[in-house]
C-alpha cells in the first residue's frame, strides 16, 4: 500500500509479548496465536486511521519519521509493562520435541513454522492476485482519486490492508515467540532484515518478497557457515547492489 | 539567538555547578556538529539519509585504528583523520547513493551504513568487533590542560576537552554556514527544490549533490573523531542505524534548513537522553512522543516556533 512503516518490526515485537503474556496467564499457546495477531492488528488499524492517514499527501519521508517515532514509544512501553528482562515460552504441547526423517533431525515446531509461513504465503497470494481486495489495493496505490470515483471507500480499505500487514507481523511475533528471546529490542533486527527481504524482492510485489525472504536466509546462513567475519556485510552489500543496479527489486514492477 | 547561546555555552564552565553538566555540553556539542552535518544534506539538500552514522563512526574508527601513530602528532592530527575518514567512505557511497532519490536514497544509504556496521561488527580482526577499540588518548594540548586545570579544577579533564568541543562546533558551524550562504550552498538548494530547472541551467546537479554528501560526510567524520576522544573508544554502536536515527531525530525535531535548528535539536535529544533518563528510565518514550508530535503539527521543528514569534509576518 506504499506506506513505509518502520514500526512493523514493533508490531512483530507486540505479538511475542502477547504470546507470552497469554501463555503465561493462561498456558494456552492456541489462543495466543488467536488474540496476538488480532490485538496488534487492531493497534495497526488504530494508527492507520489517527495518524498515519494525515500523513500521506506528505510523502514517504514523514511516514519513515512517524513510524521510527513509534518503535521508540513502543520499546519504551513494552519495557515498562513487561520489565527489560528476556522472556521465553514454551513450544506448544504436541509440537516440542523432535523427529528423525533420513537421518537429519528436525524440531517439530520447525515444521510447525514452515507450515504456517507457507500457509501465510498461499493467502496473501491468493488476495493479492486472484481477489478484489488484492485489485484494488493495487489500484488504489497507483491512482487514489479513480478508485475513489468508482465508489470505492479506499480510507477503509487502506486502514484494513495496515491492520492486516500489523496482524501478519503480529503473527510472525507469535510464532516466532517459542524459539526467540522476547526483549525489548528485539523488533531491530527483524525490523531491517524485513526491510532488506522486501527492498531486494521488489516494493509492492508478494511473490518479490517471499524470494527475498528465501535469498536472504540462504545468503545469510552460507555466509554465517563460509564466511563468518562478513555475513552481514554481504546481506546489506546485498541489499545496496538489489538498488543501484535494479531498484525496482528483482521481482517489482514499478518503479 | 546564535549570539546568546554562544554566549551561554562560552560562560557555561564559569557557572556550571559541576562536571556532569560539562560533560552533558561537551556531548550535546558533538551532537550538534554531527546534527549539522546530517542538516546540510537533509535541510539544505533535500537527501534523506538514514545511514549517516556510517560517516560519523568511520570517524571515530579512524582515530581508534591510528591513535598509536597520531598521539604524537597532536589534536589537529585525529580530527583531520575522522574527517578524511568520512570523506574517503563517502566518496563511493556517495557516487551510488546520490543517484537515487527519496526513499531509495534512504535505503541505500541505511544499506550501506549497515554493510560498514556488520563490517565493524564482525571482523573483529580488523575493527576489535563488538569491543571495538579504546584506549584513544584526548589529545588536549598542554597549555589547553594546564589553563583550564588552573581556571576550573573542580571539572579537572572535562573543562579542557569542553574548549576543543566548544571550539569544533563553533567552527564546524561557520564552516557550515558559509557553505550554505555560498554560491554552492544556493545551488544545492535550488536542486533540492527543482534540480530539472538547474540542470537545465547547466549545473551539474549529480556532481553538485556528491560534493553536498561529501561535505556531509566529512563533517560527521569530525563529530566522530571528537567523540571517540571525549570517551576514549570507537565501538560498533557509533556505526549502528540507531545512531542514524537519533541524529535524524535531533534534526527534525529541531527544524531542517537551519543550522541553528539542527543544534537545538541536538541540545534537547542530547538533554532527554542523558539528565531524563537519570530521572526515568522512559526517555525513549517522551523523545519518541515529543518525535511524533513534531513530524505531525510542527514540520518545521522547534526553530519554526521562534520565527513564527519574531518576524509575524
Amino acid at each position: 500500500m506504499d506506506v513505509l512503516n518502520l514500526a512493523h518490526g514493533s508490531f512483530y515485537m507486540l505479538g511475542a509479548y502477547a504470546a507470552f503474556a497469554v501463555v503465561s496467564k493462561t498456558g494456552n499457546f492456541w489462543l495466543a496465536l488467536l488474540l496476538g495477531p488480532l490485538s496488534v492488528g487492531l493497534i495497526g488499524g488504530l494508527m492507520e486511521l489517527l495518524l498515519f492517514r494525515r500523513l500521506y499527501q506528505r510523502g514517504h519521508l514523514a511516514q519513515v519519521l512517524l513510524s521510527f517515532g513509534f518503535t521508540l514509544v513502543f520499546v519504551d512501553l513494552v519495557r515498562s509493562g513487561f520489565g527489560p528482562r528476556t522472556y521465553g515460552i514454551a513450544p506448544p504441547p504436541g509440537l516440542g520435541g523432535a523427529f528423525h526423517v533420513a537421518g537429519a533431525s528436525f524440531t517439530k515446531y520447525d515444521v510447525f513454522i514452515l507450515g504456517v509461513s507457507v500457509l501465510v504465503a498461499l493467502v496473501l497470494l491468493v488476495a493479492w492476485r486472484l481477489l478484489k481486495v488484492g485489485a484494488v489495493l493495487r489500484a488504489g496505490v497507483s491512482d487514489k482519486e479513480m478508485v475513489g470515483l468508482l465508489g470505492i471507500d479506499l480510507g477503509l480499505v487502506f486502514t484494513l490492508t495496515f491492520a492486516f500487514g500489523a496482524a501478519l507481523a503480529g503473527l510472525g511475533g507469535v510464532v516466532a515467540a517459542p524459539f526467540v528471546a522476547i526483549y525489548p529490542a528485539m523488533d531491530d533486527n527483524v525490523l531491517i532484515l524485513a526491510l532488506v527481504v522486501v527492498v531486494l524482492g521488489g516494493l509492492g510485489s508478494i511473490e518479490g518478497a517471499l524470494a527475498g525472504s528465501l535469498l536472504i536466509g540462504l545468503a545469510f546462513s552460507f555466509g554465517t557457515f563460509y564466511l563468518q567475519e562478513f555475513s552481514i556485510a554481504i546481506v546489506f552489500a546485498l541489499m545496496a547492489a538489489v538498488l543501484v543496479l535494479r531498484p525496482r527489486g528483482l521481482f517489482g514492477i514499478r518503479q | 539567538m546564535p549570539a546568546v547561546l554562544l554566549a551561554v555555552l562560552i560562560s557555561l564552565p564559569f557557572w556550571t555547578p559541576s562536571r556532569y553538566w560539562v560533560s552533558v555540553a561537551i556531548q550535546a556539542l558533538i551532537l550538534a556538529v554531527f546534527a549539522m552535518s546530517l542538516d546540510l544534506l537533509l535541510g539544505f539538500g533535500g537527501m534523506p539519509s538514514f545511514g549517516h552514522a556510517a560517516f560519523y563512526g568511520m570517524g571515530a574508527y579512524a582515530c581508534g585504528k591510528l591513535f598509536p601513530q597520531l598521539t604524537g602528532a597532536g589534536l589537529l592530527a585525529f580530527l583531520v583523520a575522522g574527517m578524511a575518514a568520512g570523506v574517503i567512505a563517502a566518496l563511493p557511497i556517495g557516487a551510488l547513493a546520490v543517484r537515487a532519490r527519496g526513499i531509495y536514497f534512504l535505503m541505500l544509504t541505511l544499506a550501506f551504513a549497515q554493510m560498514v556496521w556488520g563490517l565493524a561488527f564482525q571482523w573483529t580482526s580488523f575493527t576489535g568487533g563488538t569491543e571495538g577499540m579504546s584506549g584513544i588518548p584526548q589529545a588536549v594540548p598542554d597549555w589547553l590542560q594546564e589553563q583550564g586545570q588552573n581556571l576550573w579544577p573542580a571539572l579537572r579533564t572535562a573543562g579542557p576537552f569542553y574548549v576543543v568541543a566548544l571550539t569544533v562546533a563553533v567552527l564546524a558551524f561557520a564552516g557550515l554556514t558559509a557553505i550554505t550562504r555560498s554560491p554552492f550552498g544556493r545551488a544545492l538548494e535550488g536542486i533540492r527544490e527543482n534540480e530539472g530547472r538547474m540542470r537545465a541551467l547547466g549545473y551539474p546537479t549529480y556532481r553538485y549533490r556528491l560534493a553536498a554528501f561529501v561535505i556531509a560526510a566529512a563533517f560527521a567524520g569530525l563529530a566522530g573523531a571528537t567523540t571517540a576522544l571525549y570517551n576514549g573508544y570507537a565501538n560498533p554502536s557509533q556505526l549502528y542505524w540507531h545512531t542514524s536515527g537519533l541524529v535524524l531525530i535531533a534534526v527534525i525535531v529541531g527544524g531542517t534548513r537551519s543550522l541553528l535548528g539542527a543544534v537545538l535539536g541536538a541540545f534537547f535529544v542530547t538533554i532527554v537522553q542523558l539528565v531524563i533518563s537519570s530521572y526515568t528510565e522512559h526517555w525513549q518514550l517522551l523523545l519518541g512522543a515529543v518525535f511524533i508530535a513534531v513530524v505531525l503539527f510542527l514540520p518545521g521543528g522547534f526553530i519554526s516556533l521562534g520565527r513564527l514569534g519574531w518576524l509575524k509576518r
